[in-house]
């Protein structure tokens, strides 16, 4: 029955006013976007001559939100090739075209969480220092007790100072439960400790934080793989979900990241956070085109609410300030 | 290694300036162009790498440059004076006040690192023999206050808190706090905010007015993108900073944000993370990092770190008993320990010259780990087995592997190898001229 409730097929269950606030957010979070990102675009595309100086334009706006060196290029090769292809002469035309790019661009790599087969549904969440990933959880914790499931967070992040209380924080406000061990302590015993307790307990929702940790750093991305790997060996099958946690803010190394996570455990999307402070959206186009992560959840302010299942097509549209969501 | 990518794109740049006797214009132009790429992908902001380009180009075109001898290395310079002229020019210090208690203002976005600097920077005050004071004015984020008290307990650094009470009551009390309990300095961590959340920055404008402090630094984080420099301008606007802490530049940030915060708000960047350590907060001298970034090492930084950390008559010993060819392995295992306590290993080898270019070396990940691994092996020796290393034979060798939790493959490979280095440290001390330096590089891997 939870089940049913907690992932069925779009539309989500929400009400109306729940929706309504959730994309009044995302569009006071995309405002900064828009004003720096779109506006130039806007800008550069109206009533302007289809020449070559008018994609270095493009290009130099694209590099600024982040959308990284690559994607910039292969977007802007895409436009010149159609440019020429449909003897396109006049800017507001082309302006359709990047959008619908933009959109394409991301739509093949958005996607939802799984839904769950069994029980308990396991989400174990990765990413570097201060991406946000115990708020992340403490979200998610909500999003599901407010579902009806029964919930249990994993204390996994044992490093920094401080990291089990912020989690235990968040448990004891969502009032859901929490499996920790000392600070210090292995994280892949909290991890084997969580996957006993959520199936000992009949939990319906296992969340497991880890300590945030920068990719580069060989020997913390082997001990991600052993937590990772204790987990799946207790569960006797793959984690439904994992989770990399990627600041918004990031520039490109938002793509070493993912990759060298990738390369540690198997991810199956990224969660976007701190979407609601940049003024770029840019690095969601790289993330999309280079990596091939699905983006699956974005976090647009620090309510619980605010952490939502990614729309690239309501992403796009909003950040181009078109279509029946904009305020 | 931080600046890694950017500083092998540079590298792999400026070697085709290197050999050329002639530079024509368009060369030069070639080169720039690529610059401006790296830069780009680096994250340094667009309209930082566009006057950074301007200025190179304007000064590597002229006429002495390219009719001099050497023009290649004339670029080359032109482009490390300008990498450091961006970066700040000289090492910028903590300002203090004349009259103690000095306040420091950590500020930032959330997540940039703002509790671990503080906690850091507490013990490299304390090192040097202040009397720091942690103050807690986060209020907002779960068990923000805790982190610091954990952190303040590490370091045996007392810490102020008045719980969830309002920021600019918590700052003032705890600047009475300090005065009456003789606390130079004072150091208040705040709650990481949005540059565009206008009630959040408003508290931290009333903290400045309430306890006016001599110092309010910027936390930023190296992985930031395009986005560093409206945060950097917008922070700098509102509290007028005194400088930049750049952070978790262990990674492999391309370090963009550094290069465009200081051009754009004109404020120097003071310190940078170095690791997830308390010691792990470095100053920042822009000289040192413009030649690390092209390649040309910061052996500086080295020799710093090496005096630092290396026991002063044990290394007077050592070269003694290395002239002598006496080195055994409980020489060994102290040179081990020493070298632990400079810092990461990969860290170090950044710092030399041309070792990032070094082709065996590329995708080598320096892992303590193996270091660590010598240690135990040697910890598992008897005293007799460390002085006289050639008494161990084979059901030794197998103690001492099971003792370690090593194998006896791990045991001969070490022994092996102190042997190799003992053999270079004779010919060292036989002719000055050292044959190669294998034994020791060798055991990095």
């Amino acid at each position: 029955m939870f089940w049913k409730k907690m992932f069925s097929d779009k539309p989500k269950v929400e009400s109306k006013e729940e929706k309504q606030s959730f994309l009044q957010k995302l569009a006071s979070g995309l405002e900064k976007t828009k004003s720096g990102f779109v506006a130039k675009v806007e800008e550069i595309m109206t009533g302007r001559k289809v020449d070559e100086e008018l994609f270095e334009d493009l290009e130099e706006v694209l590099i600024q939100a982040d959308c990284g060196v690559e994607t910039t290029l292969f977007l802007v090769d895409q436009l010149r090739e159609k440019a020429r292809s449909e003897k396109i002469t006049e800017s507001t035309a082309l302006k359709e075209i990047l959008v619908d790019e933009i959109i394409s661009l991301m739509d093949g790599n958005a996607d939802t969480l799984k839904t769950p087969q069994d029980k308990p549904y396991v989400i174990m969440v990765v990413g570097v220092n201060g991406a946000g990933k115990t708020t992340t959880i403490g979200k998610l914790a909500h999003r599901f007790k407010q579902e009806n499931a029964k919930v249990i967070l994993g204390a996994g992040d044992t490093f920094r100072a401080g990291a089990i209380e912020q989690l235990a924080i968040w448990a004891e406000r969502t009032g859901v439960e929490l499996i920790s061990h000392q600070e210090g302590s292995d994280p892949a015993a909290v991890a084997y400790d969580a996957v006993n307790a959520a199936k000992a307990r009949g939990s319906d929702v296992l969340i497991l934080d880890t300590a945030g940790r920068l990719q580069t750093k060989v020997n913390l991305m082997s001990e991600l793989s052993k937590v990772h790997r204790v987990c799946v060996r207790e569960l006797g099958r793959e984690l439904d979900e994992v989770l990399l946690v990627v600041d918004a803010t990031t520039g490109q190394n938002a793509l070493s990241q993912g990759k060298l996570f990738q390369e540690a455990v198997p991810l199956t999307g990224i969660a976007l956070t701190k979407l609601d402070g940049t003024a770029k959206g840019g690095i969601v186009l790289a993330l999309a085109n280079e990596l091939k992560i699905p983006v699956k959840l974005v976090g647009v302010g620090e309510q619980y609410e605010d952490l939502q299942d990614f729309d690239p097509k309501l992403f796009a549209t909003t950040l181009f300030g078109e279509g029946e969501y904009e305020e | 290694m931080a600046f890694q990518n950017l500083s092998s794109r540079l590298q792999e740049t400026m070697r085709k300036l290197r050999g050329k006797g002639r530079l024509s214009e368009k060369d030069v132009d070639e080169v720039l162009r690529e610059i401006r790429l790296a830069l780009l992908e680096a994250d340094v902001n667009y309209k930082v790498v566009r006057d950074f380009i301007a200025l190179v180009k304007e000064r590597a075109t002229g006429h002495d440059v390219l009719s001099s001898l050497t023009p290649g290395q004339q670029v080359i310079r032109i482009v490390n004076e300008e990498l450091t002229q961006l970066m700040g020019g000289s090492q910028a210090k903590l300002t203090m006040s004349p009259q103690a208690p000095s306040v420091v203002m950590m500020v930032g976005l959330q997540g940039a690192g703002k509790t671990t600097t503080t906690g850091k920077l507490g013990q490299m005050l304390k090192k040097q023999g202040h009397r720091p004071l942690f103050v807690a004015c986060d209020i907002y984020r779960p068990a923000a206050i805790k982190q610091l008290q954990v952190l303040g307990e590490q370091l045996d650094i007392p810490v102020f808190t008045l719980g969830e009470e309002d920021p600019v009551k918590i700052a003032a009390a705890a600047h009475r706090h300090a005065q009456s309990y003789n606390n130079d300095i004072v150091l208040i961590d705040t709650a990481g905010r949005l540059h565009v959340d206008e009630g959040l920055m408003n508290e931290l404008v009333n903290i400045k007015n309430e306890v006016e402090p001599s110092e309010i630094l910027l936390v930023v984080d190296a992985m930031t993108g395009q986005d560093a420099v409206n945060v950097a301008e917008s922070f700098n606007e509102q509290l007028d900073l005194g400088g930049i802490v750049l952070t978790k530049l262990d990674g492999d940030a391309r370090g963009g944000a550094a290069l465009s915060v200081k051009a754009v708000t004109g404020k120097p960047i003071k310190f940078i993370g170095v690791s997830e350590k308390m010691d792990g907060l470095e100053a920042f001298h822009p000289d040192r990092m413009a030649s690390r970034i092209l390649g040309m090492g910061d052996v500086l930084t080295l020799i710093e770190k090496a005096v630092e950390s290396v026991d002063q008559e044990k290394a007077e010993r050592m070269a003694a008993r290395l002239q002598e060819a006496e080195f055994t392995l409980e020489d060994f295992q102290d040179q081990l320990a020493q070298m632990k306590k400079m810092g990461p290993l990969d860290e170090l080898l950044g710092m030399l010259p041309g070792v990032g270019n070094i082709k065996q070396l590329k995708g080598l990940e320096v892992d303590d780990n193996h270091l660590n691994k010598i240690e135990a092996i040697i910890h598992s020796m008897t005293p007799e087995e460390r002085r006289k290393p050639e008494i161990i034979r084979s059901s030794r060798r197998k103690r001492i592997a099971q003792g370690s939790g090593t194998r006896v493959q791990d045991v001969n490979r070490l022994l092996k190898q102190f042997n190799q280095t003992k053999q270079m440290f004779k010919q060292f001390s036989g002719s000055s001229k050292g044959r190669g330096k294998k034994g020791m590089f060798s055991l990095f891997q």
